[in-house]
């Protein structure tokens, strides 16, 4: 018998292997919501998959009766949109404060350590200050994301800035290079895949600012609608929601690294 | 007038003395090997030749004018490992010298100048013996094709000097010796002037038509840092016996016990 950390699954076992946590959740749910709904089939906390079906069916595709929308692709598409928003400035401010601290020392001097204070803020903490000063609207919302990432993120570009090799700046300046080339022709094409995985790890921490600002003030949204339904206790609503949501930042996880692999073959390598 | 002249040149770090009062007189199209043990202050020296580091007393000049403290074009270098951009394919890495200068915004070529510039890098390429890997990531390439693709990538620049910090150090010794043919024959044609340091006496004692050895002369054993190194063999090469092959690698290889010593 080899030892344990030498057993390695076969390929079909290692995805049977894969889906078998997912499988046990939903067989788990199902026998406890049935064994609720026997005993008080009005029981709200674990609705049946045909009650849950019916609210998707009522949220999704039809019109809601006072708006004449459908409320599940409005909130979709509002939080998306504060979220797309949100991360793309993020990614844009960290990419240039991040190469700027990273790359020259006049910058660094006096960022470098403001930055990292800045990113200790609590974020939720200053919310009520956000509202204040930017009103209730989109704004506060798409700032507080950018308060809770973009931070994060220009520390993450400033240490893979300082992670490439000195050789290769000095010899890009024996190249003739000058400080502006050699910052987008040295430093930005190798830190972009960078940028994309920073983003992939402060996805999570934006998806929770986001359901956290929708949550307070907001008139639509995935995080507003769950919230809402909170008070009906429509555990019907709230789990499809919650699905949803996971498979939103799951999709989105794989389509930024696919991004990356496409567009970055050098760095998705062996190792030099 | 000699092409790079040194002149009563010392480095310290705090109370740390590197290299001591270095005069060198060299004349354009030399190839100067540099040996000696670790911490001698060889990359040292060739770093304050390069202009990333400046001499802490005395001048070095180069055609009279005392060197920029900066890194220029005037100056290739090739280090060890990562002299090569992992971002760029072999002609693109190639092809950069010359779209840096040829742009001064963007760093990047097209049109007619851009097909000029590329031949230019193909005929390197060609040179180095690179052409069919033009469209590989450096990752892709051998340790010696990484390094034949720095050679090409700093002499498109047709820098006056060309520095060669240890660059064949990491490799086998079979490549080594390709190196070395591709490195005189580059030489010869280019007619720049070569300084390169190297860990292997045997490499510098037969590269190139000079050879510095870096040594410490005192070595106090309460204070290791107390005297620095100065050029103790500058020997023409052609002119080399085996016995005083052998009396410079005693001397080096006792320096680097005593430094090991230090910092055992």
């Amino acid at each position: 018998m080899k030892r344990l950390i030498n057993l390695h699954p076969q390929p079909t076992t290692a995805w049977i292997l894969a889906l078998l946590p997912f499988a046990m959740v939903v067989l788990g749910y199902v026998v406890a919501s049935d064994l609720r709904l026997a005993e008080n089939p009005n029981d709200k906390l674990l609705p049946s998959f045909a009650t849950i079906y019916d609210a998707i069916v009522r949220l999704a595709f039809t019109e809601d009766k006072r708006s004449g929308e459908f409320l599940f692709w409005l909130d979709t598409w509002a939080s998306l949109q504060r979220l797309g928003i949100a991360v793309l400035v993020s990614a844009l401010m960290g990419l240039i404060i991040g190469i700027g601290n990273g790359l020259i020392p006049l910058l660094r001097a006096p960022f470098s350590s403001f930055i990292a204070v800045i990113s200790m803020v609590p974020p939720m903490a200053i919310l009520p200050v956000l509202f204040i000063v930017f009103g209730l609207g989109e704004l506060s919302k798409v700032m507080l994301i950018v308060l809770g990432t973009a931070p994060f993120i220009a520390r993450d570009i400033q240490q893979r800035v300082m992670e490439i090799p000195a050789e290769q700046i000095i010899k890009a300046q024996t190249l003739q290079a000058n400080s502006w080339q050699i910052a987008i022709r040295v430093i930005l094409p190798q830190v972009m895949p960078r940028l994309i995985d920073a983003v992939r790890l402060s996805l999570g921490a934006a998806w929770l600012f986001l359901i956290a600002a929708e949550a307070i003030a907001s008139t639509e949204g995935l995080g507003y609608r769950i919230f809402l339904v909170r008070r009906y206790m429509a555990m019907d609503v709230i789990l499809p929601y919650v699905v949803w949501i996971t498979l939103l930042a799951f999709v989105a996880d794989i389509g930024l690294r696919a991004v990356s692999k496409v567009c970055f073959p050098w760095y998705h390598r062996g190792g030099v | 007038m000699s092409f790079i002249d040194v002149k009563n040149v010392w480095k310290t770090y705090q109370d740390q003395v590197v290299l001591e009062n270095i005069n060198l007189k060299v004349k354009k199209g030399e190839f100067v090997t540099i040996v000696g043990a670790s911490g001698c202050g060889k990359s040292t020296f060739l770093r304050m030749l390069l202009g990333q580091d400046v001499p802490s007393r005395g001048h070095i000049y180069c055609d009279g004018q005392v060197l920029r403290d900066e890194p220029d074009e005037k100056r290739g270098i090739v280090f060890q490992r990562y002299s090569v951009f992992p971002h760029l394919t072999v002609l693109q890495n190639v092809v950069l010298g010359t779209e840096l200068a040829g742009n001064r915004y963007l760093g990047k070529l097209w049109g007619r100048k851009k097909r000029a510039a590329i031949d230019e890098a193909r005929a390197l390429l060609a040179a180095v013996g690179l052409q069919p890997s033009e469209n590989k990531y450096p990752h892709e390439l051998s340790g010696g094709m990484q390094q034949r693709l720095a050679l090409a990538q700093s002499l498109i620049k047709k820098p006056q000097m060309l520095l060669l910090d240890e660059p064949f150090g990491a490799l086998d010794p079979g490549i080594r010796a390709d190196m070395h043919e591709l490195v005189l024959t580059l030489w010869r044609e280019s007619g720049t002037t070569i300084f390169m340091v190297t860990h292997d006496l045997k490499e510098g004692f037969y590269l190139g038509t000079r050879l510095l050895v870096f040594d410490k002369m005192r070595h106090d054993p309460h204070a290791p840092g107390r005297f620095g190194a100065g050029i103790t063999y500058d020997l023409p090469i052609g002119k080399t016996e085996r016995q005083l092959y052998q009396a410079i690698k005693q001397d080096v290889v006792t320096t680097e016990r005593i430094a090991e010593k230090h910092r055992a």
